[in-house]
């Protein structure tokens, strides 16, 4: 039972990443949820700081914020200070993260919070830490109902609104053009991305949801040039490594969220050889059809 | 603050505080030195692809060798942070994936390996393991002589090679066109500075962490860059910011011994920064705003000037009082802008106010005839020279009056012979 709900947890930050994932790097912003995934954490330690029985709605909220504020700062020194972007990502992620450590070790003491779990998490402990009601029920595992709360709410914004992500991904002039705001679904996009990584952040970790962010979705873009059939084996992909990822920690007693992100790396070089392979005997075939046909 | 802990800190009488000062002081120079490259490269995030990418490595030598010799470590921490960048570059180069993805991509999948890795001795209980987490933050305050001398000779190794191949690094950074085609060989020199950066990662990491890492690289040239467009001053002032920091942040740890002394390197890098974006002179954000503000209101100025002028062309008297209703008629401004504008020629001598009219004194009217003249003469020579049709030179006109300086407008001048009057014939005036 438990490494179900393991591999459920892995498979909801898997499903979570994917979708955003696929947005994020075809607008070439792949290094920006990286950074909104290291800057939320001051904004969690002082969630963890007001309240010790923290408020899973309140700080998802606060995550939000902080995502765009993180974007904004980002965008801020870019534009006003004519900072390049790489830099400008740089300067503002370190600096929040580094407000961060510092309050989580200014505090260590009154919050269930330590450096290690800022990394990588812990997401064996999933199953040991239920939600449970007021009259003594017990709900479910915290982190696996907060995720799936994240992913509905990344459906109810992404379904709806398919056509202006898809537009503003792609056509950003054109959307503008069409009375489609570019930089609201862009702000929308990135408090998901900040919702998100919140959510998973205690079972897989700031760094490790990048993983989730990026690499499932970078695999999916070598086989296919569609965005839906992209977002769709993304996820695929994403739960295959939550999957294996589990197993391979058990056999070899390790930690469960690094071994999926090296699962989910391990997926993408086969699929990148297989690819490779697929692009050569395509190029193999036409060359052979044209040389027939010159013939 | 507290006197007595600031002097037995600075005196540095105490072995450790020595070995904490001078070990944040070299790594903090060399990454800066190492960052700046990086940064005009616009590669500024490989130090963080890098220093994510070094766990994997740290890993595999402690397992290997099964000390933790910090010399070993160094070696396998510097062949996987080496291979973090050839796989990045290799995705980048073979795909469609762009360069943004891949550098994720190899981060994230090479810290999950290193992640990995590192519980997989946690847990097998090999005593030897304890502290070998501390790549992951740092330990800048429980640095060692052995430490040291890592740093050291590793910081003199990345001092000597930016100062011997200091002309190449510039021409590789600046433009790289230019070099290959003075025959440089570019690939071995960009291999040379990623070499440089692996190695000033694979130091540093161990004093910050590995994420505060990127801003030991990072943030010295950001904001060495808005104090200067000159490589070897952004060089000296990135090593002062990074040295400075350096310092204060071991000081910090040392004055209150629960701080961490990573995390304090970094905020107050961060913070020399942020105030170089909006307080340096000439690239600062203030100082931008401040300027963009000064043009506006000369325009509004010489446009309110001009205003003047044409009523008073109209009604041939330059210096009656005029309505604010007459001077909107001529040509519009918002209300806001308008009494600002008015209330500030006023009190630069320009205006006069006389109840609710205001008239031109003499120099204001100097002044509104000069914009007027270089505003005719423009359109003068749009038309005459360029062949532009008489009714398509105004709003040109309407901005580069604003510009002319007076060398110009003398060889508008002569080259048009002094005309008389515009393509629309009105009058061009001479002083």
């Amino acid at each position: 039972m438990d490494s179900l709900i393991i591999i459920a947890t892995g498979s909801l930050v898997a499903v979570c990443g994917s979708i955003l994932g696929c947005f994020l790097i075809l607008r070439k912003m792949a290094m920006v949820s990286d950074a909104i995934s290291h800057a939320v954490l001051p904004g969690i330690v002082i969630a963890f700081m007001l309240g010790s029985d923290l408020d899973s709605a309140w700080m998802l909220v606060g995550a939000g914020l902080v995502g765009v504020l993180t974007t904004f700062l980002i965008e801020f020194f870019h534009q006003h200070g004519k900072l390049q972007t790489d830099a400008s990502i740089g300067v503002t992620f370190t600096w929040l993260f580094a407000i961060g450590v510092i309050l989580v070790t200014y505090y260590a003491g009154d919050a269930h919070i330590d450096q290690d779990c800022v990394l990588y998490g812990e997401i064996a402990y999933v199953p040991i830490d239920p939600i449970i009601l007021s009259n003594g029920q017990v709900l479910g595992p915290k982190a696996l109902i907060v995720l799936g709360g994240v992913l509905v709410i990344i459906l109810v914004c992404i379904i709806p609104f398919y056509k202006e992500f898809f537009l503003t991904t792609f056509d950003p002039s054109f959307a503008i053009a069409t009375g489609v705001s570019a930089s609201l679904w862009h702000y929308v996009l990135m408090s998901l991305v900040s919702i998100t990584t919140v959510a998973s952040f205690e079972s897989v970790g700031a760094i490790l949801v990048v993983a989730f962010l990026i690499v499932p979705p970078a695999t999916a873009y070598l086989l296919t040039n569609r965005l839906h059939y992209m977002i769709l084996l993304s996820c695929g992909f994403g739960i295959l490594s939550a999957i294996l990822g589990y197993y391979l920690a058990y056999a070899i007693d390790g930690s469960i969220a690094g071994a999926m992100a090296t699962i989910a790396g391990l997926v993408f070089g086969v699929v990148f050889i297989i690819a490779k392979y697929l692009e050569k005997s395509r190029r193999i075939a036409e060359m052979k059809e044209l040389s027939l046909a010159s013939k | 603050m507290n006197l007595e802990t600031f002097i037995e800190f600075f005196s540095l009488q105490n072995p450790n505080v020595r070995y904490v000062v001078l070990g944040s002081i070299l790594l903090s120079i060399s990454s800066a030195i190492v960052g700046c490259f990086t940064f005009l490269k616009k590669k500024a995030l490989l130090g963080d692809v890098v220093s994510h990418a070094v766990l994997p490595g740290i890993c595999i030598s402690f397992m290997v060798s099964g000390t933790k010799d910090p010399f070993i470590l160094i070696i396998g921490a510097f062949l996987s942070g080496w291979l973090s960048i050839i796989v990045l570059d290799y995705i980048v180069a073979n795909s469609k994936i762009k360069e943004d993805t891949a550098t994720g991509l190899s981060l994230s999948v090479f810290f999950g390996i290193g992640i990995l890795l590192l519980t997989v001795i946690q847990h097998s209980g090999n005593a030897a393991q304890t502290g070998l987490d501390s790549f992951l933050f740092g330990k800048a305050a429980a640095l060692v002589g052995k430490d040291l001398l890592a740093f050291s000779i590793i910081a003199t190794v990345i001092l000597i090679v930016v100062f011997f191949f200091y002309k190449e690094f510039k021409l590789v950074c600046f433009d790289q066109e230019y070099a290959k085609s003075i025959g440089l060989p570019v690939k071995k020199i960009e291999l040379l500075l990623t070499s440089i950066t692996v190695l000033a990662v694979v130091t540093g990491i161990q004093a910050v962490g590995v994420v505060l890492m990127a801003a030991m690289l990072i943030t010295p040239a950001a904001a060495g860059k808005f104090w200067t467009n000159r490589l070897s001053i952004m060089l000296l002032l990135a090593s002062v910011f990074g040295a400075f920091s350096g310092i204060a942040g071991a000081y910090i740890s040392y004055a209150a011994p629960s701080m961490p002394t990573g995390p304090w390197i970094v905020m107050i890098l961060s913070f020399i920064a942020i105030l170089s974006f909006f307080f340096a002179p000439e690239k600062g954000i203030l100082i931008k705003l401040f300027k963009q503000r000064k043009i506006r209101n000369q325009l509004l100025e010489e446009n309110l000037l001009k205003s003047f002028y044409k009523i008073g062309e109209m009604n041939e008297d330059f210096t009656a009082s005029r309505s604010n209703e007459e001077l909107i008629e001529i040509r519009r401004f918002s209300s806001a802008q308008f009494k600002a504008g008015l209330s500030r020629l006023s009190s630069q001598g320009f205006i006069k106010k006389e109840n609710s009219t205001w008239s031109l004194t003499q120099e204001g009217l100097q002044k509104g005839m000069r914009v007027v003249k270089l505003h005719r003469l423009w359109e003068l020579y749009l038309t005459k020279y360029l062949r532009i049709a008489p009714d398509h030179v105004h709003e040109d006109a309407d901005t580069i009056e604003h510009v002319i300086t007076p060398e110009i407008e003398e060889r508008l001048e002569k080259l048009l012979e002094y005309p008389e009057a515009d393509p629309h014939s009105s009058n061009i005036p001479y002083q």
